[in-house]
C-alpha cells in the first residue's frame, strides 16, 4: 500500500471525493502511547435493496451495482469494506426478506476486496428479531482487531424497539474491558447511539448506556448510517459520523417538522448518494473521511 | 424490600412520571382515544390545552406499536389486545411531533402525528 500522504494527495488531485472531513478529537492530537498503523477502509450504508420508488430513485435496481463498481475502481485497495445496515428494504414476507438479502449478498459478491463486514439495519432485522439476517450473514454484533484498532459492531436494530439490550450491553462491557483506556476504538452501528432526532426515530432507546460504556476510552469514533446523509456530531470526546445512503437521501435533521426523503433530481442524478473512504494515519487521533459519489456526474 | 413497599414505590415512580399505565381513568379526566394501525395514528392531529390534564388512551388493531412524544419525554408500547394510557398535563404551548418508535413495517417511518398545545 502507498504511503498515506500519497493516497490523500491522490484523492484530492483526482477530484474523486467530495468534502474531505478530518475527524479530529478536540484537544487530543495524538494517540499518546497507543500504536496504530496506517490503514484505509470503505463504509457503505443503507442500500435498501428491493426498494421501489421511481420518484426517489428510478435506478433502484442498479444503484448498488454502480456503487460496487465505484468501490472496485478505487485506485487504492481498502483494507476492508463495511456495510452499516439497511442492506435491504423491509418486507412483511419472510421469504421475500431472505430473497432480498441473498440477492444483496450476490451483488456485493462482485466486490474485488473479499474482506467485507456486514451489519443489519432495522429494515433487515426488526420484523423477525434479526433471524433471516443472521442466517445469511452471521452474528449481528461482534468485534475484531485490525492494525492496532479495536472495531466493535453494535446491533441496535434487531430489537424492534431500537434497543441494544441488556445482553449486548453486558457483552460490550466485557469486550471493552480487555482494551487499554487509550486504545483506538472504532464503533460501527446503524442507528445513531445519541438522540439525534427522536421525533424522527433517529435515536437508540438505550444508546446512552452504550455511550456510557465507551466514555472511559479516550479514542473512540463511531460510524453509523440510518439517516441517509453525512452528519458529524460529538458526545463528549466521542465523534459520531453518519454515512450517505445508496438509495435516496433524507432531509437534514430538524430542517422541517416531518422527516422526508429528497426527491430524485433528473438534472443531477444520484445527487446526495455515495459512500466514503476512511483513513487512519499513524500517530494521529481521529480519521480522515473522503466522500465519494456513487456514479460520476 | 417488602412486596407492599415495592408496589408503593413503583406506584410513586409512575405518578412522578405522569404516567398511568393500565389503570382506571378518573371520571372528570379528559380522555383522548388514539388507535394505531399500520401505518398511522388516528387521530394524528391532537389539540390540547395548556394546564389541562389529559389521558391519552392507545390501542392497536394489528401489530405491536409504540407512541413516543420526545418533547415531553413520554412514551409507551401499544400492545395488541391491551389498552395503554399516558396521563400528563401539557405545560408548554406549541406543536410537538409524536412518532411510532417500534419498527412496524415498510412505512413505519411515516407513522407520526402532532400534538398542538394551545393556551
Amino acid at each position: 500500500m502507498n504511503e498515506p500522504i500519497d493516497r490523500r494527495e491522490f484523492l484530492k488531485l483526482a477530484g474523486l471525493g467530495g468534502v474531505v472531513f478530518a475527524s479530529g478529537l478536540a484537544g487530543c492530537a495524538s494517540l499518546g502511547g497507543a500504536k496504530r498503523d496506517d490503514f484505509y477502509f470503505v463504509q457503505l450504508s443503507d442500500t435498501h435493496w428491493g426498494f421501489k420508488g421511481p420518484a426517489l430513485n428510478p435506478d433502484a435496481d442498479g444503484t448498488l451495482q454502480k456503487a460496487v463498481a465505484a468501490v472496485n475502481a478505487l485506485s487504492f485497495e481498502p483494507d476492508f469494506i463495511v456495510f452499516t445496515g439497511d442492506l435491504t428494504h423491509t418486507t412483511d414476507d419472510p421469504k421475500e426478506r431472505r430473497r432480498r438479502l441473498a440477492e444483496f449478498r450476490d451483488i456485493v459478491g462482485a466486490l474485488k476486496n473479499r474482506n467485507v463486514r456486514f451489519m443489519p439495519g432495522e429494515h433487515d432485522a426488526s420484523l423477525d428479531n434479526g433471524q433471516a439476517w443472521k442466517e445469511l450473514f452471521g452474528p449481528s454484533y461482534y468485534s475484531f482487531d485490525h492494525k492496532g484498532v479495536h472495531f466493535v459492531a453494535i446491533d441496535n436494530v434487531s430489537d424492534a424497539s431500537a434497543r441494544v439490550g441488556e445482553a449486548q450491553l453486558e457483552w460490550l462491557k466485557a469486550d471493552l474491558a480487555k482494551q487499554a483506556k487509550d486504545a483506538p476504538i472504532v464503533v460501527f452501528t446503524h442507528r445513531p447511539l445519541f438522540d439525534l432526532m427522536p421525533q424522527w426515530d433517529w435515536a437508540t432507546r438505550d444508546g446512552a448506556q452504550a455511550i456510557d460504556l465507551l466514555m472511559p476510552y479516550r479514542n473512540v469514533t463511531v460510524f453509523y448510517g440510518h439517516i441517509h446523509q453525512e452528519h458529524h456530531h460529538t458526545t463528549g470526546h466521542i465523534a459520531h459520523h453518519s454515512a450517505k445512503s445508496l438509495i435516496f437521501p433524507l432531509i437534514a435533521p430538524g430542517s422541517q417538522p416531518k422527516r422526508a426523503p429528497v426527491p430524485w433530481d433528473p438534472a443531477q442524478p444520484y445527487k446526495g448518494l455515495g459512500f466514503r473512504g476512511i483513513e487512519s494515519a499513524p500517530g494521529k487521533a481521529g480519521y480522515e473521511i473522503t466522500e465519494f459519489p456513487v456514479a460520476k456526474a | 424490600m417488602a412486596p407492599q413497599r415495592r408496589r408503593l414505590l413503583a406506584a410513586g415512580l409512575a405518578a412522578a412520571a405522569g404516567i398511568l399505565s393500565g389503570a382506571r381513568v378518573l371520571a372528570q379526566e379528559k380522555v383522548i382515544r388514539v388507535t394505531a394501525r399500520k401505518f398511522e395514528f388516528s387521530p394524528s392531529d391532537i389539540e390540547l390545552k395548556k394546564g389541562e390534564p389529559v389521558v391519552l388512551e392507545f390501542t392497536t388493531i394489528d401489530v405491536l406499536m409504540g407512541f413516543s412524544l420526545p418533547d415531553y419525554k413520554l412514551r409507551t408500547d401499544i400492545v395488541p389486545g391491551e389498552v395503554a394510557r399516558l396521563r400528563f398535563t401539557p405545560d408548554r404551548t406549541g406543536s410537538f411531533e409524536f412518532v411510532c418508535d417500534n419498527f412496524c413495517g415498510e412505512f413505519h417511518e411515516e407513522m407520526s402525528g402532532k400534538i398542538r398545545v394551545t393556551a
